[in-house]
Protein backbone atom coordinates (compact mmCIF):
# COMPACT_ATOMS: atom_id res chain seq x y z
CA UNK A 1 0.00 0.00 0.00
CA UNK A 2 1.57 3.30 -0.85
CA UNK A 3 1.62 5.89 2.08
CA UNK A 4 -0.04 9.18 1.00
CA UNK A 5 2.16 12.17 0.95
CA UNK A 6 0.79 14.35 3.03
CA UNK A 7 1.80 18.53 2.10
CA UNK A 8 1.31 20.85 4.42
CA UNK A 9 -1.64 23.14 4.05
CA UNK A 10 -1.36 26.75 3.28
CA UNK A 11 -2.22 28.24 6.68
CA UNK A 12 0.70 25.14 8.58
CA UNK A 13 3.22 26.50 5.85
CA UNK A 14 2.41 30.14 6.53
CA UNK A 15 3.12 29.68 10.35
CA UNK A 16 6.03 27.76 9.49
CA UNK A 17 7.54 30.66 8.19
CA UNK A 18 6.25 33.20 10.73
CA UNK A 19 7.86 31.02 13.38
CA UNK A 20 10.96 30.99 11.14
CA UNK A 21 10.44 34.76 11.00
CA UNK A 22 10.36 35.39 14.95
CA UNK A 23 13.70 32.95 15.40
CA UNK A 24 15.53 35.82 12.77
CA UNK A 25 13.97 38.58 14.83
CA UNK A 26 15.07 37.21 17.81
CA UNK A 27 18.92 36.33 16.56
CA UNK A 28 19.32 39.72 14.97
CA UNK A 29 18.17 41.35 18.59
CA UNK A 30 20.00 39.16 20.23
CA UNK A 31 23.47 39.97 18.17
CA UNK A 32 22.38 44.00 18.37
CA UNK A 33 22.63 43.51 21.87
CA UNK A 34 25.87 42.04 21.92
CA UNK A 35 27.19 44.49 19.43
CA UNK A 36 25.60 47.18 21.28
CA UNK A 37 26.94 46.57 24.81
CA UNK A 38 30.70 46.10 23.91
CA UNK A 39 30.56 49.71 22.01
CA UNK A 40 29.12 51.01 25.40
CA UNK A 41 31.52 49.99 27.57
CA UNK A 42 34.50 50.29 25.21
CA UNK A 43 35.69 46.87 24.64
CA UNK A 44 37.08 45.17 21.87
CA UNK A 45 37.47 41.40 20.64
CA UNK A 46 40.54 42.46 19.59
CA UNK A 47 41.97 43.50 23.31
CA UNK A 48 40.81 40.08 24.32
CA UNK A 49 43.01 37.66 22.15
CA UNK A 50 45.93 40.16 22.05
CA UNK A 51 45.72 39.59 26.27
CA UNK A 52 46.16 35.81 25.21
CA UNK A 53 49.83 36.21 25.57
CA UNK A 54 49.57 37.68 29.14
CA UNK A 55 47.37 35.51 30.37
CA UNK A 56 50.18 32.81 29.86
CA UNK A 57 53.29 34.86 30.97
CA UNK A 58 51.10 35.06 34.30
CA UNK A 59 50.08 31.21 34.22
CA UNK A 60 54.37 30.64 33.84
CA UNK A 61 54.85 33.17 36.51
CA UNK A 62 52.68 31.57 38.82
CA UNK A 63 54.47 27.76 38.72
CA UNK A 64 55.95 26.81 41.24
CA UNK A 65 54.22 28.13 43.50
CA UNK A 66 55.85 30.06 46.42
CA UNK A 67 55.22 26.96 49.16
CA UNK A 68 57.23 29.08 51.62
CA UNK A 69 54.85 31.31 51.58
CA UNK A 70 52.43 29.14 52.85
CA UNK A 71 53.11 29.83 56.41
CA UNK A 72 52.18 32.66 55.92
CA UNK A 73 48.60 32.01 54.26
CA UNK A 74 47.58 29.62 57.11
CA UNK A 75 46.71 32.48 59.78
CA UNK A 76 44.80 34.32 57.55
CA UNK A 77 43.11 31.40 55.95
CA UNK A 78 42.04 30.36 59.33
CA UNK A 79 40.28 33.55 60.25
CA UNK A 80 38.33 33.17 56.91
CA UNK A 81 37.03 29.86 57.86
CA UNK A 82 36.30 31.59 61.32
CA UNK A 83 34.75 34.50 59.47
CA UNK A 84 32.81 32.35 57.84
CA UNK A 85 31.76 30.55 61.05
CA UNK A 86 30.87 33.48 62.54
CA UNK A 87 28.98 35.21 60.04
CA UNK A 88 26.89 31.52 58.88
CA UNK A 89 26.37 31.65 63.14
CA UNK A 90 25.13 35.25 63.29
CA UNK A 91 22.98 34.44 60.03
CA UNK A 92 21.27 31.33 61.24
CA UNK A 93 19.98 32.28 64.55
CA UNK A 94 18.84 35.67 62.71
CA UNK A 95 17.32 33.77 59.68
CA UNK A 96 14.70 32.22 62.42
CA UNK A 97 12.12 34.77 63.49
CA UNK A 98 12.48 35.89 59.91
CA UNK A 99 11.51 32.86 57.92
CA UNK A 100 8.68 31.92 60.76
CA UNK A 101 7.47 35.73 60.50
CA UNK A 102 7.26 35.04 56.72
CA UNK A 103 5.46 31.52 56.44
CA UNK A 104 1.81 32.00 55.45
CA UNK A 105 0.74 28.72 57.01
CA UNK A 106 1.96 29.94 60.50
CA UNK A 107 1.39 33.32 60.62
CA UNK A 108 -1.52 33.83 58.69
CA UNK A 109 -1.71 37.81 58.27
CA UNK A 110 -0.94 39.04 55.25
CA UNK A 111 -0.03 42.33 56.92
CA UNK A 112 2.68 40.52 58.69
CA UNK A 113 4.41 37.89 55.99
CA UNK A 114 4.68 40.33 53.30
CA UNK A 115 6.17 43.60 54.72
CA UNK A 116 8.84 40.93 56.18
CA UNK A 117 9.31 39.11 52.71
CA UNK A 118 10.15 42.41 51.15
CA UNK A 119 12.60 43.27 54.12
CA UNK A 120 13.98 39.93 53.36
CA UNK A 121 14.08 40.32 49.16
CA UNK A 122 15.67 43.86 49.96
CA UNK A 123 18.61 42.21 51.90
CA UNK A 124 19.56 39.67 49.31
CA UNK A 125 19.69 41.89 46.41
CA UNK A 126 22.81 43.99 48.39
CA UNK A 127 26.22 41.97 47.28
CA UNK A 128 27.93 40.70 49.94
CA UNK A 129 31.13 42.84 49.06
CA UNK A 130 28.97 45.93 49.24
CA UNK A 131 27.68 44.85 52.65
CA UNK A 132 31.27 44.42 53.61
CA UNK A 133 32.25 47.95 52.39
CA UNK A 134 29.49 49.48 54.23
CA UNK A 135 30.13 47.58 57.45
CA UNK A 136 34.09 48.74 56.90
CA UNK A 137 33.15 52.34 56.87
CA UNK A 138 30.62 51.81 59.70
CA UNK A 139 32.98 49.17 62.22
CA UNK A 140 36.54 50.52 60.54
CA UNK A 141 39.17 47.41 59.07
CA UNK A 142 39.40 44.28 60.04
CA UNK A 143 37.17 41.00 60.33
CA UNK A 144 34.55 42.37 61.85
CA UNK A 145 32.83 44.09 59.27
CA UNK A 146 33.34 40.70 56.86
CA UNK A 147 31.81 39.10 59.49
CA UNK A 148 28.90 41.12 60.10
CA UNK A 149 28.40 41.34 56.18
CA UNK A 150 28.16 37.38 56.09
CA UNK A 151 25.80 37.26 58.68
CA UNK A 152 23.24 39.85 57.14
CA UNK A 153 24.06 38.44 53.71
CA UNK A 154 23.30 34.59 54.95
CA UNK A 155 20.60 35.61 57.18
CA UNK A 156 18.87 37.13 53.95
CA UNK A 157 19.37 33.31 51.96
CA UNK A 158 18.99 31.31 55.15
CA UNK A 159 15.64 32.80 56.02
CA UNK A 160 13.95 32.67 52.23
CA UNK A 161 14.93 29.13 52.36
CA UNK A 162 13.44 28.17 55.24
CA UNK A 163 10.07 29.79 55.01
CA UNK A 164 10.03 28.52 51.70
CA UNK A 165 10.33 25.33 53.16
CA UNK A 166 8.08 25.38 56.29
CA UNK A 167 5.14 26.66 54.00
CA UNK A 168 5.68 22.98 52.62
CA UNK A 169 5.25 21.21 55.60
CA UNK A 170 2.23 18.57 56.23
CA UNK A 171 -0.47 20.56 57.83
CA UNK A 172 -2.22 17.87 59.39
CA UNK A 173 0.43 18.14 62.90
CA UNK A 174 -0.74 22.07 62.64
CA UNK A 175 -4.31 21.03 63.12
CA UNK A 176 -3.70 18.31 65.17
CA UNK A 177 -1.80 20.87 68.00
CA UNK A 178 -4.36 23.53 67.28
CA UNK A 179 -7.17 21.06 68.34
CA UNK A 180 -4.63 19.90 71.77
CA UNK A 181 -5.23 23.47 72.85
CA UNK A 182 -1.60 24.73 72.46
CA UNK A 183 -0.42 28.35 72.42
CA UNK A 184 1.02 30.06 69.26
CA UNK A 185 4.58 29.05 70.92
CA UNK A 186 4.02 26.19 71.89
CA UNK A 187 2.23 25.55 68.43
CA UNK A 188 4.99 26.36 66.25
CA UNK A 189 7.61 24.25 68.96
CA UNK A 190 5.58 21.23 68.85
CA UNK A 191 4.19 20.70 64.80
CA UNK A 192 6.58 23.64 62.58
CA UNK A 193 9.58 23.14 64.40
CA UNK A 194 10.48 19.47 64.01
CA UNK A 195 9.19 19.28 60.79
CA UNK A 196 11.26 22.18 59.39
CA UNK A 197 14.50 21.00 61.72
CA UNK A 198 16.13 19.37 58.83
CA UNK A 199 15.78 22.02 56.39
CA UNK A 200 16.94 24.50 58.32
CA UNK A 201 20.27 22.94 58.91
CA UNK A 202 20.97 21.79 55.64
CA UNK A 203 20.36 25.39 54.54
CA UNK A 204 22.50 26.78 57.30
CA UNK A 205 25.27 24.33 55.86
CA UNK A 206 24.34 25.39 52.53
CA UNK A 207 25.22 29.43 53.45
CA UNK A 208 28.25 28.55 55.45
CA UNK A 209 29.48 26.54 51.92
CA UNK A 210 28.78 30.18 50.15
CA UNK A 211 30.31 31.92 52.94
CA UNK A 212 33.87 30.24 53.00
CA UNK A 213 34.14 31.03 49.26
CA UNK A 214 32.23 35.14 50.02
CA UNK A 215 35.14 35.16 53.17
CA UNK A 216 38.06 34.68 50.87
CA UNK A 217 37.06 37.71 48.47
CA UNK A 218 35.90 40.00 51.61
CA UNK A 219 39.65 41.60 52.34
CA UNK A 220 39.81 43.13 49.19
CA UNK A 221 37.28 45.91 50.31
CA UNK A 222 39.10 45.50 53.80
CA UNK A 223 36.93 43.46 55.50
CA UNK A 224 39.52 41.07 56.91
CA UNK A 225 40.57 37.76 56.17
CA UNK A 226 41.95 35.75 52.99
CA UNK A 227 41.58 38.70 51.01
CA UNK A 228 43.81 41.18 52.08
CA UNK A 229 46.27 38.61 51.27
CA UNK A 230 45.01 38.65 47.21
CA UNK A 231 44.72 42.15 47.09
CA UNK A 232 48.55 42.71 48.93
CA UNK A 233 50.13 40.11 46.67
CA UNK A 234 48.30 41.07 43.36
CA UNK A 235 49.81 44.43 43.94
CA UNK A 236 52.99 43.33 44.33
CA UNK A 237 53.36 41.39 41.34
CA UNK A 238 54.15 38.16 43.56
CA UNK A 239 52.02 35.57 41.16
CA UNK A 240 54.46 32.46 42.25
CA UNK A 241 52.80 33.72 45.96
CA UNK A 242 49.06 34.27 44.62
CA UNK A 243 49.07 30.81 43.34
CA UNK A 244 49.95 29.86 46.91
CA UNK A 245 46.83 31.33 48.20
CA UNK A 246 44.55 30.13 44.84
CA UNK A 247 45.41 26.39 45.59
CA UNK A 248 44.73 27.38 49.77
CA UNK A 249 41.54 28.42 49.07
CA UNK A 250 40.83 25.74 46.84
CA UNK A 251 41.70 23.06 49.13
CA UNK A 252 39.34 24.86 51.93
CA UNK A 253 36.40 25.75 50.02
CA UNK A 254 36.35 21.57 48.78
CA UNK A 255 36.93 20.00 52.00
CA UNK A 256 34.23 22.51 53.73
CA UNK A 257 32.19 21.69 51.04
CA UNK A 258 32.42 18.15 50.91
CA UNK A 259 31.72 17.38 54.80
CA UNK A 260 29.08 19.92 53.86
CA UNK A 261 27.61 17.52 51.37
CA UNK A 262 27.99 14.64 52.86
CA UNK A 263 26.02 16.15 56.47
CA UNK A 264 23.25 17.37 54.06
CA UNK A 265 22.65 13.66 52.86
CA UNK A 266 22.57 12.62 55.90
CA UNK A 267 19.96 14.58 56.78
CA UNK A 268 17.24 15.09 54.46
CA UNK B 1 -21.90 17.64 77.25
CA UNK B 2 -22.07 19.48 73.70
CA UNK B 3 -25.46 21.84 73.07
CA UNK B 4 -25.81 22.71 69.26
CA UNK B 5 -27.89 25.94 69.47
CA UNK B 6 -29.38 27.29 66.33
CA UNK B 7 -25.86 26.56 64.37
CA UNK B 8 -25.23 27.41 61.00
CA UNK B 9 -22.22 28.15 59.23
CA UNK B 10 -22.37 29.47 55.30
CA UNK B 11 -18.66 29.02 53.55
CA UNK B 12 -17.86 32.53 52.24
CA UNK B 13 -18.51 31.19 48.65
CA UNK B 14 -22.05 30.52 49.55
CA UNK B 15 -22.04 26.91 50.68
CA UNK B 16 -24.05 25.69 53.52
CA UNK B 17 -22.20 23.47 55.70
CA UNK B 18 -24.48 23.69 58.74
CA UNK B 19 -27.79 24.76 58.51
CA UNK B 20 -29.54 25.32 61.50
CA UNK B 21 -28.86 22.40 63.94
CA UNK B 22 -30.07 22.02 67.64
CA UNK B 23 -29.24 18.93 69.67
CA UNK B 24 -27.42 17.68 72.76
CA UNK B 25 -24.59 15.30 73.19
CA UNK B 26 -25.13 13.68 76.57
CA UNK B 27 -21.62 13.03 78.70
CA UNK B 28 -20.71 8.96 77.68
CA UNK B 29 -22.33 8.57 74.71
CA UNK B 30 -20.73 7.30 71.15
CA UNK B 31 -22.23 9.20 68.76
CA UNK B 32 -21.66 8.73 65.12
CA UNK B 33 -22.03 11.32 62.43
CA UNK B 34 -23.38 9.48 58.90
CA UNK B 35 -24.12 10.91 55.32
CA UNK B 36 -22.15 10.73 52.19
CA UNK B 37 -19.19 13.10 51.18
CA UNK B 38 -20.16 16.76 51.48
CA UNK B 39 -22.36 16.36 54.04
CA UNK B 40 -21.50 18.51 56.36
CA UNK B 41 -19.90 15.85 58.67
CA UNK B 42 -16.55 17.35 59.18
CA UNK B 43 -17.55 20.94 59.48
CA UNK B 44 -20.01 19.89 61.88
CA UNK B 45 -17.47 17.85 64.10
CA UNK B 46 -14.70 20.97 63.70
CA UNK B 47 -16.82 23.04 64.57
CA UNK B 48 -17.40 21.76 68.30
CA UNK B 49 -13.35 22.19 68.74
CA UNK B 50 -13.67 25.62 66.38
CA UNK B 51 -11.26 24.61 63.93
CA UNK B 52 -13.51 26.06 61.91
CA UNK B 53 -16.19 29.55 62.79
CA UNK B 54 -19.53 28.85 63.07
CA UNK B 55 -21.90 31.38 61.26
CA UNK B 56 -24.22 32.04 63.59
CA UNK B 57 -25.61 30.07 66.31
CA UNK B 58 -23.98 28.74 69.49
CA UNK B 59 -21.79 25.68 70.65
CA UNK B 60 -21.95 25.09 74.54
CA UNK B 61 -19.17 22.75 75.62
CA UNK B 62 -19.63 21.65 79.76
CA UNK B 63 -21.89 24.50 80.60
CA UNK B 64 -19.34 26.70 78.52
CA UNK B 65 -19.60 28.70 75.21
CA UNK B 66 -16.99 27.79 72.76
CA UNK B 67 -17.96 30.00 70.17
CA UNK B 68 -17.39 32.88 72.72
CA UNK B 69 -14.55 32.23 74.61
CA UNK B 70 -11.41 33.99 73.71
CA UNK B 71 -7.30 32.97 74.32
CA UNK B 72 -6.50 31.04 77.59
CA UNK B 73 -10.35 30.43 78.04
CA UNK B 74 -10.69 29.14 74.13
CA UNK B 75 -7.58 27.15 74.95
CA UNK B 76 -8.42 25.68 78.09
CA UNK B 77 -11.84 24.11 76.49
CA UNK B 78 -9.78 22.77 73.13
CA UNK B 79 -7.86 20.83 76.11
CA UNK B 80 -10.77 19.22 77.33
CA UNK B 81 -11.12 18.05 73.58
CA UNK B 82 -9.12 15.47 71.88
CA UNK B 83 -8.96 14.95 68.36
CA UNK B 84 -8.49 11.77 65.86
CA UNK B 85 -8.04 12.61 61.95
CA UNK B 86 -8.05 10.56 59.35
CA UNK B 87 -4.43 10.85 58.75
CA UNK B 88 -3.09 10.45 62.05
CA UNK B 89 -1.92 14.01 62.29
CA UNK B 90 1.42 13.19 63.97
CA UNK B 91 4.39 14.56 63.42
CA UNK B 92 6.40 11.90 61.78
CA UNK B 93 10.00 12.60 62.23
CA UNK B 94 9.58 12.87 66.23
CA UNK B 95 8.96 9.86 68.44
CA UNK B 96 6.26 8.34 69.84
CA UNK B 97 6.46 9.40 73.30
CA UNK B 98 6.55 12.70 72.15
CA UNK B 99 3.87 12.79 69.83
CA UNK B 100 1.89 11.57 72.97
CA UNK B 101 3.65 14.24 75.12
CA UNK B 102 2.25 16.93 72.48
CA UNK B 103 -1.25 16.12 73.92
CA UNK B 104 0.02 17.33 77.51
CA UNK B 105 1.11 21.05 76.59
CA UNK B 106 -2.01 22.56 77.65
CA UNK B 107 -0.98 21.79 81.24
CA UNK B 108 2.19 23.37 80.98
CA UNK B 109 4.05 26.70 80.93
CA UNK B 110 5.20 27.39 77.67
CA UNK B 111 8.50 27.57 78.80
CA UNK B 112 8.28 24.39 80.43
CA UNK B 113 6.96 22.30 77.23
CA UNK B 114 9.77 23.61 75.21
CA UNK B 115 12.10 22.70 77.16
CA UNK B 116 10.18 19.41 76.73
CA UNK B 117 10.52 19.17 80.39
CA UNK B 118 7.43 17.53 81.43
CA UNK B 119 7.43 16.32 84.72
CA UNK B 120 7.20 12.03 85.64
CA UNK B 121 3.59 11.81 86.30
CA UNK B 122 2.99 13.19 82.24
CA UNK B 123 5.59 10.53 80.72
CA UNK B 124 3.57 7.74 82.99
CA UNK B 125 0.23 8.99 81.93
CA UNK B 126 1.45 8.97 78.53
CA UNK B 127 2.92 5.28 78.77
CA UNK B 128 -0.21 4.04 80.27
CA UNK B 129 -2.25 5.90 77.07
CA UNK B 130 0.14 4.22 75.19
CA UNK B 131 -0.16 0.50 76.95
CA UNK B 132 -4.35 0.94 76.74
CA UNK B 133 -3.73 0.70 73.03
CA UNK B 134 -1.11 -1.94 73.02
CA UNK B 135 1.27 -0.46 71.45
CA UNK B 136 4.05 0.44 74.35
CA UNK B 137 6.83 -1.55 72.65
CA UNK B 138 7.26 1.38 70.35
CA UNK B 139 7.16 4.33 72.41
CA UNK B 140 10.56 5.32 71.40
CA UNK B 141 10.53 4.14 67.72
CA UNK B 142 10.21 6.95 65.33
CA UNK B 143 6.67 7.54 64.39
CA UNK B 144 6.97 7.67 60.66
CA UNK B 145 8.12 3.98 61.43
CA UNK B 146 5.08 2.58 62.45
CA UNK B 147 1.79 1.25 59.97
CA UNK B 148 -1.24 3.30 59.75
CA UNK B 149 -3.03 1.29 62.21
CA UNK B 150 -0.74 1.66 64.69
CA UNK B 151 -0.50 5.07 63.95
CA UNK B 152 -3.77 5.99 64.56
CA UNK B 153 -3.37 4.50 67.69
CA UNK B 154 -0.47 7.04 68.58
CA UNK B 155 -3.09 9.50 68.20
CA UNK B 156 -5.50 7.90 70.00
CA UNK B 157 -3.22 7.74 72.89
CA UNK B 158 -2.51 11.36 72.60
CA UNK B 159 -6.07 12.33 72.95
CA UNK B 160 -5.77 9.95 75.90
CA UNK B 161 -2.83 11.63 77.62
CA UNK B 162 -4.94 15.04 77.32
CA UNK B 163 -6.78 13.42 79.40
CA UNK B 164 -9.74 14.45 76.93
CA UNK B 165 -13.58 14.41 78.48
CA UNK B 166 -14.94 14.36 74.71
CA UNK B 167 -12.92 12.75 71.87
CA UNK B 168 -14.03 13.73 68.05
CA UNK B 169 -12.88 11.74 65.15
CA UNK B 170 -13.07 12.28 61.90
CA UNK B 171 -13.40 9.66 59.39
CA UNK B 172 -10.57 7.71 61.67
CA UNK B 173 -10.66 4.61 60.06
CA UNK B 174 -11.11 6.18 56.43
CA UNK B 175 -7.41 4.80 55.37
CA UNK B 176 -6.98 1.59 57.23
CA UNK B 177 -7.22 -2.03 56.00
CA UNK B 178 -10.83 -3.41 57.23
CA UNK B 179 -8.59 -5.44 60.38
CA UNK B 180 -7.24 -2.17 61.55
CA UNK B 181 -10.15 -0.53 61.30
CA UNK B 182 -11.67 -3.19 63.90
CA UNK B 183 -9.11 -2.76 65.91
CA UNK B 184 -9.14 1.12 66.04
CA UNK B 185 -13.04 1.12 66.09
CA UNK B 186 -12.22 -1.46 69.25
CA UNK B 187 -10.31 1.20 71.05
CA UNK B 188 -12.14 3.71 71.16
CA UNK B 189 -15.06 1.93 71.86
CA UNK B 190 -13.21 0.43 75.28
CA UNK B 191 -12.02 4.11 75.71
CA UNK B 192 -15.65 4.82 75.86
CA UNK B 193 -17.05 2.19 78.22
CA UNK B 194 -14.64 2.06 80.59
CA UNK B 195 -13.27 5.90 80.80
CA UNK B 196 -16.64 7.30 80.25
CA UNK B 197 -15.61 9.57 77.64
CA UNK B 198 -18.11 11.08 75.07
CA UNK B 199 -17.19 10.19 71.60
CA UNK B 200 -18.32 11.96 68.29
CA UNK B 201 -17.09 9.83 65.08
CA UNK B 202 -17.60 10.84 61.46
CA UNK B 203 -17.79 7.45 59.63
CA UNK B 204 -19.46 6.91 56.21
CA UNK B 205 -19.93 3.45 56.79
CA UNK B 206 -23.88 2.85 58.28
CA UNK B 207 -22.45 -0.42 58.81
CA UNK B 208 -19.76 0.16 61.31
CA UNK B 209 -21.76 2.71 62.87
CA UNK B 210 -24.76 0.39 63.57
CA UNK B 211 -21.78 -1.87 65.38
CA UNK B 212 -20.19 1.01 67.72
CA UNK B 213 -22.24 3.70 68.04
CA UNK B 214 -24.72 4.06 70.81
CA UNK B 215 -26.82 7.11 69.00
CA UNK B 216 -26.47 7.76 65.12
CA UNK B 217 -26.94 11.37 63.42
CA UNK B 218 -27.82 11.25 59.97
CA UNK B 219 -26.48 14.66 57.85
CA UNK B 220 -27.74 16.06 54.64
CA UNK B 221 -26.41 19.23 53.20
CA UNK B 222 -25.74 20.26 56.73
CA UNK B 223 -28.86 19.71 57.85
CA UNK B 224 -29.66 16.56 60.66
CA UNK B 225 -32.58 13.95 58.52
CA UNK B 226 -31.96 11.60 61.59
CA UNK B 227 -31.04 11.74 64.83
CA UNK B 228 -31.63 8.30 67.40
CA UNK B 229 -30.68 5.31 68.87
CA UNK B 230 -28.95 2.49 66.32
CA UNK B 231 -31.97 0.36 66.70
CA UNK B 232 -34.02 3.12 64.49
CA UNK B 233 -31.07 3.28 61.90
CA UNK B 234 -32.19 0.30 59.70
CA UNK B 235 -31.73 0.23 56.22
CA UNK B 236 -35.10 1.12 54.97
CA UNK B 237 -35.02 4.27 57.02
CA UNK B 238 -32.07 5.34 55.74
CA UNK B 239 -33.31 4.43 52.43
CA UNK B 240 -36.31 6.58 53.01
CA UNK B 241 -34.35 9.31 53.84
CA UNK B 242 -31.77 9.63 51.16
CA UNK B 243 -33.92 8.06 48.76
CA UNK B 244 -30.65 5.29 47.44
CA UNK B 245 -28.93 3.35 49.38
CA UNK B 246 -26.68 4.84 51.69
CA UNK B 247 -24.13 2.80 52.16
CA UNK B 248 -20.98 4.41 50.28
CA UNK B 249 -19.96 0.62 48.93
CA UNK B 250 -16.38 0.74 49.20
CA UNK B 251 -14.21 -2.86 50.04
CA UNK B 252 -12.39 -1.09 52.86
CA UNK B 253 -15.62 0.34 54.79
CA UNK B 254 -18.14 -2.42 54.28
CA UNK B 255 -16.28 -5.67 54.74
CA UNK B 256 -18.08 -6.59 57.96
CA UNK B 257 -15.64 -8.54 60.22
CA UNK B 258 -16.98 -10.30 63.87
CA UNK B 259 -16.01 -8.04 66.87
CA UNK B 260 -14.14 -10.16 68.94
CA UNK B 261 -15.19 -9.71 72.40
Amino acid sequence: MRKALTYPSHTELSSMSMRRKKHVWTALFLILLFAWSLWQTESSLLDFINGFSNMFDLLIQMVPPNWAYFDNVVPPMLDTIRMALLGTTIGAILAIPFALLSASNVFKNKALYYPIRFILNLIRTIPELLLAAIFVAILGLGPLPGIFALGIFSMGIIAKLTYEATEGIDPGPLEAMTAVGANKIQWIAYSVVPQVTPYYISFVLYALEINVRAAAILGLVGAGGIGEYYDKTLGFLEYDKVSTIIICTLLVVLAIDYVSMKLREKLL
Amino acid sequence: MIEFKQVSKIYPNGVVGLDNINLTIKKGEFVVIVGLSGAGKSTFLRSINRLHEITSGEIIIDNTSITKAKGKQLLKIRRDIGMIFQSFNLVKRSTVIRNVLAGRVGYHSTMRTLLGLFPPEDKKLAMRALERVNIIDKAYSRSDQLSGGQQQRVSIARALAQEAKIILADEPVASLDPLTTVQVLEDLKTINVELGITLVVNLHSIELARQYATRIIGLQEGRVVFDGPVEQATDERFKEIYGQPFEVKNNEESVNLPISH
